[in-house]
């Protein structure tokens, strides 16, 4: 059974507008993105979040300041709910110095050290280990945080994931492995790649529990992910998290989209978390069209900030090419 | 004058590790077999006893899970040590190596540095066949973001590892697997050495034999016989294979006017290729004689005692290069 939230009780409105700014932000953020791309301001590849906002953000707000986040290539929704700022992930994309990487890592690798944002991971299943890993160093140093790791169903196929779920089992480390179920890897089906459709009964092989979780509902996934942080955070040991989520967009910028179709995507649209939770706070009066404008306008001004600090960004000179490769050392 | 003791290039390991979870809390070692087992080479036996589980740290077999692990861990603030057991199952986590350890400083924009430490065992020798016996430390030489490093000796041996954990930055060391059981005598006080220079392990004027790890012991034993015909050779020992030290091989070759690149891997594509390629770009109008190189046969490494031995460099493969170098005119 799919966990949702209590839907009996009425949403705090303070909480269900911060969560529903919160993928507005990643809404309009990336909409702007996709003209961007069209402009060729952004270039390389362009993955899309759209449709998917709830898990990152019903997850986010489950974390402390702390607590470190993995993320795949489809990644500005993370970054975005992490706090990393629109503007450094938008120059990012530009390829500008005052990109969060320096330009050097693009839409696929936005990392933010002082976050504890590690990515921005483009090989599927890559960055697993590197949890299991931050999980263990909080464990040996004693810290009581979490880490926690967002990765798509397709990286259940790798090798990668069952190492990781059997280490972090093993060790019993604080790590929250959140599946983003959108159904496809790329563009393959999940009946088409996998024995097991079930994938919290891999997860759960490994002796840790295992939640489906309806990941179109921003406070079904903000409910999992608390229960899940404080079980991992008290030392219950890993918690995976399956959540069942959908892309509206394509793959990237260059998929015709010819793996599904478009009945099924108009399916999963009448279910977009935006207007979702958008209705129930209707509903419960804690959002009336004044207040909904007032989110947009706040999202329209961020990305119009975001889009024109890009804007304003500068090159790194070319003879910075090889800086980084090794750590830079101070004169002893 | 310090005190002189006798060991083995294991025992000098082992006491690198020992002194390293000893002086820094955020050291521990992880790898297959490491702790209860004591390490498939014995480098870490009686280590679990003395530090506990917690930091000589057993894994499963799932190479890529704990060489990230790794990475992780040394983004979280620690400094491990992570063993692999051998080079060929290194390949099993080549991901991690090459995707993350190599690329997240760059990617981040300086962001993240990884201070990692990973060892491995290399070589064939042990008629093992040839998924235990390569030498691909010249692959992993290709990658910018890592430091290769190749102990050939008991001081390097002892003295590698701390300047390796020091390094903000991956630091893959290779053991020769044939150099496990080499004996010799090591100043009681040996302590960390420089990870940056190649070193002349003997000094010569008539030809430069450039070697690095498992070869060093061979090379050394040409440069003797070579002496006797009348033949002063010199020895480079690289030491660090990324970055190269060239300037040291630079600089001998400069003087011999002739050199012979020793190598244990493949010679397509090989660290060797690389060597003659620097030399032949700085000093190509000082040299008497063509490059030669002695490498591996391209071949998986066989099991049969023989066939191994014939896929090897050895001495007299290192004395013929050396010879027709020498009986070279230009």
């Amino acid at each position: 059974m799919t966990t949702t939230a209590e839907h009996g009780r009425p949403v705090d409105p303070d909480v269900g507008r911060h969560l529903l700014h919160e993928m507005l932000r990643i809404r309009r953020f990336e909409e702007r993105c996709v003209e961007l791309y069209s402009a060729t301001k952004i270039r390389g590849f362009l993955h899309l979040y759209v449709g998917e906002e709830a898990v990152a953000v019903g997850v986010c707000a489950a974390l402390e300041a702390d607590d470190a986040v993995v993320a795949t290539y489809r990644e500005h929704g993370h970054a975005l709910a992490r706090g990393v700022p629109a503007g450094s992930i938008l120059a990012e994309m530009y390829g500008k110095l005052e990109g969060c990487c320096r330009g050097r890592g693009g839409s696929m690798h936005l990392f933010d050290a002082s976050r504890r944002f590690y990515g921005g991971n483009a090989i599927v299943g890559g960055g697993l280990p590197i949890a299991v890993g931050l999980a263990l160093a909080d464990r040996m140093q004693g810290r009581p945080r979490v880490t926690v790791c967002f990765f798509g169903e397709g990286a259940v196929a790798e090798g990668e994931f069952h190492e990781s779920m059997n280490l972090a089992a093993l060790w019993r480390l604080p790590v929250l492995f959140c599946c983003e179920n959108n159904l496809y890897a790329m563009g393959t089906a999940l009946a088409r790649s996998e024995s097991q459709l079930d994938l919290c009964v891999k997860a759960a092989s490994y002796g840790m529990p295992a939640w489906p979780v309806d990941g179109m509902d921003v406070l079904a996934v903000e409910d999992a992910a608390r229960r899940a942080a404080l079980a991992a955070r008290a030392g219950g040991g890993p918690v995976f998290l399956e959540l069942r989520t959908y892309r509206f967009r394509a793959h990237s910028m260059f998929d015709p989209e010819l793996y599904r179709d478009k009945a099924e995507v108009e399916r999963w649209k009448q279910r977009d978390p935006i207007e979702a939770l958008a209705a129930r706070l209707s509903s419960e009066g804690a959002l009336d069209d004044a207040a909904r404008a007032e989110l947009e306008r706040a999202c329209e001004q961020e990305v119009a900030e975001a889009v024109a600090f890009a804007e304003a960004g500068t090159l790194e000179p070319v003879s910075e090419l090889t800086r980084f490769v090794t750590s830079e050392r101070s004169p002893a | 004058m310090s005190e002189v003791r006798e060991l083995t290039y294991r025992d000098a390991l082992r006491e690198a590790i020992s002194e390293a979870l000893t002086r820094d809390p955020r050291v521990f070692l992880m790898g297959e077999d490491v702790g209860a087992y004591g390490g498939c080479y014995a480098v870490s036996r009686g280590l679990l006893a003395e530090f506990g589980p917690e930091r000589i740290r057993d894994t499963p077999l799932s190479e890529s899970a704990f060489v990230g692990a790794g990475i992780g861990a040394a983004l979280g603030g620690m400094r491990p040590i992570v063993e692999i057991m051998t080079v060929n199952f290194s390949l099993l986590a080549l991901d991690q190596i090459v995707n993350n350890a190599a690329t997240l400083l760059h990617m981040s924009g300086g962001q993240l540095a990884i201070p990692l430490v990973i060892r491995m065992t290399t070589g064939a020798g042990r008629q093992l066949a040839a998924q235990h016996s390569h030498s691909l430390e010249g692959w992993f030489a290709h990658v910018p973001g890592l430091r290769i490093v190749a102990p050939a000796t008991l001081e390097d041996a002892r003295g590698m590892l701390w300047t390796a954990l020091e390094d903000p930055d991956p630091v893959l060391i290779f053991e020769h697997n044939q150099l496990y059981n080499l004996r010799g005598t090591l100043a009681a006080d040996a302590g960390p050495v420089d990870l940056d220079r190649a070193a002349v392990r003997r000094a010569g004027r008539d030809v430069s034999l450039v070697c690095y790890g498992g070869m060093l012991p061979k090379t050394l034993a040409a440069a003797e016989q070579l002496a006797a015909e009348g033949v002063e050779a010199e020895v480079i020992d690289l030491r660090t294979l990324r970055p190269l030290d060239a300037e040291t091989v630079l600089r001998s070759v400069a003087r011999t006017r002739r050199a012979v690149i020793v190598d244990e891997g493949w010679r397509s594509g090989s660290l060797s290729a690389e060597v003659v390629a620097r030399i032949q770009e700085e000093i190509f109008f000082e040299l008497e004689a063509p490059v030669a190189r002695v490498c591996s046969a391209e071949v998986p490494m066989p099991y049969a005692r023989h066939l191994e031995q014939a896929a090897l460099p050895q001495v007299e493969g290192i004395l013929e290069a050396a010879r027709r170098t020498v009986g070279a005119r230009a």
